[in-house]
């Protein structure tokens, strides 16, 4: 048992695999555009998508303010069309994750699909295969790897996000309190012993996302590669 | 009745190939970067021309103006240099890879058998020796049943023996099969030791066709006498 409400750890939980899975299906989807097809402004959207890379978090922040506060485009159609605020609520918290970690996932993917041998595409098309089968049982497969990386640290980097997040999401006790955040404010308040309950908690988690991408690829690494 | 009559461009010369063919071995000889596969990769769809026709059968795979034949609905069976198995399936997966479920795979059982393959459907290609996964890259480009065998490089990796003996089967498969088969080398010999017909390229052009019959040339046609 802890002194401690364990609901930061939940939510960061929540808000990390929620904006994981958006980026991991998106990434997929753009990186596997790129990869494929020759479109004017393609170097454009690229810097588009690793922008967030560049950009301080405060910045990201202010811009998904704009884009979703309660005057804001996104924020206006989102409360119209299904009744939902995104600023202080663990919404915002998982955009904000999802545009920090967008770009870390995209490049992973991008470089692993462009280390897939594009002969192994093409022998499943001379064998008749459509290419959804061929992404599905070989592309993604020998790309597996490259993307699992992408996932772990994107799902680091969503989990450890703070800036962006105390912007749109603010800093709402049980609501919008992940562990950066409780983190910070325990920092603030002087709880030290707080404070290192969290920074332990994170640190955790890391090194066993990272341990495990290590076992995994070990693991894998005698089949997957070689020919 | 393979019609191949296309040029593309390409980066230091435009290849330019006019032949047709029947159910025969024809093997395409010339040095490297000549354009070789590239032909290989138009007749696949891989790449596409940039003018002419290539039709096989009364099926038209290219034509100047016209949409290309999706690579899908070529029906060719194609060996890729170092064969391109799919290093993360087992044999057996990658030469069933094509195959629709419940389709009759009795070909491929036969294939399997003439290789003398049936012992490594369970390994996975870095298992297996050079030999053994030319044999299994080529009982995975005849297992759709294709209209076409297209063989890149073939026999490059091999040595002396396993060479003739892939040789004989690929033999014994075209007299069963009865389908065109072009193979590409870089080696007189092999050309002369399986082919019907001998098109020598280089820099993107025919330079001479050559009839044979096994082991020894009938007739040559110069097509450009500099060929070296």
């Amino acid at each position: 048992m802890t002194p401690y409400d364990l609901s930061p750890l939940f939510l960061s939980l929540k808000v990390a695999g929620i904006s994981t899975i958006c980026v991991f299906i998106v990434s997929i989807a753009l990186a596997r555009l790129m990869v494929r097809k020759e479109f004017l402004g393609k170097s454009i959207v690229d810097a588009f998508i690793l922008l967030p890379l560049v950009l301080p978090p405060t910045v990201i922040g202010f811009a998904l303010i704009v884009l979703f506060g309660v005057n804001g485009p996104l924020g206006i159609l989102l409360e119209n069309l299904f009744g939902f605020r995104v600023v202080f609520t663990w919404i915002g918290a998982a955009i904000a994750s999802f545009v920090v970690s967008l770009p870390l996932m995209y490049q992973s993917v991008l470089a692993a699909f462009e280390k897939v041998d594009p002969r192994w595409e093409n022998v499943g098309r001379t064998m008749g295969v459509s290419e959804w089968r061929i992404f599905r049982t070989v592309t993604f497969p020998l790309a597996w790897p490259g993307i699992l990386a992408g996932v772990i640290l994107a799902f680091a980097r969503a989990i450890g996000e703070f800036g962006a997040t105390l912007m749109i999401a603010g800093y709402i006790p049980g609501v919008t309190e992940t562990i950066p955040l409780a983190i910070y404010f325990a920092y603030e308040a002087g709880q030290m012993d707080k404070a290192i309950f969290w920074v332990v908690i994170i640190s955790a988690l890391g090194v066993a996302a990272i341990g495990w991408v290590n076992y995994w690829r070990r693991k894998n690494a005698i089949r997957i590669g070689r020919e | 009745m393979l019609t191949v009559d296309f040029t593309k461009k390409l980066d230091h010369f435009t290849l330019s190939m006019a032949f047709s063919m029947n159910d025969e071995i024809v093997a395409l000889i010339g040095p490297s970067g000549s354009g070789k596969t590239t032909l290989l990769n138009c007749i696949a769809g891989i790449t596409q021309p940039d003018a002419g026709i290539i039709a096989l059968n009364g099926t038209v795979f290219y034509q100047s103006g016209q949409k290309p034949l999706k690579i899908q609905k070529r029906k060719t069976g194609y060996l890729f240099q170092d064969y391109a198995l799919f290093p993360h399936l087992s044999v057996e997966e990658n030469i069933l890879y094509g195959t629709k479920r419940g389709s009759d795979l009795s070909h491929i059982t036969a294939l399997s058998k003439l290789l003398g393959i049936s012992g490594l459907l369970a390994k996975y290609p870095h298992q297996i020796s050079g030999g053994e996964k030319q044999r299994v890259a080529l009982a995975r480009a005849l297992a759709a049943k294709p209209d076409i065998l297209l063989l890149d490089e073939p026999f490059s990796a091999l040595d002396d023996d396993t060479r003739a003996r892939c040789q004989e089967e690929l033999h014994k498969i075209h007299e069963q099969w009865k389908i065109p088969v072009i193979f590409v080398t870089h080696l007189k010999a092999d050309a002369e030791k399986l082919a019907d017909r001998i098109i020598k390229v280089d820099q993107g052009q025919m330079t001479e066709q050559g009839l044979l019959e096994r082991g020894g040339v009938v007739g040559t046609e110069i097509l450009k006498a500099d060929f070296i």
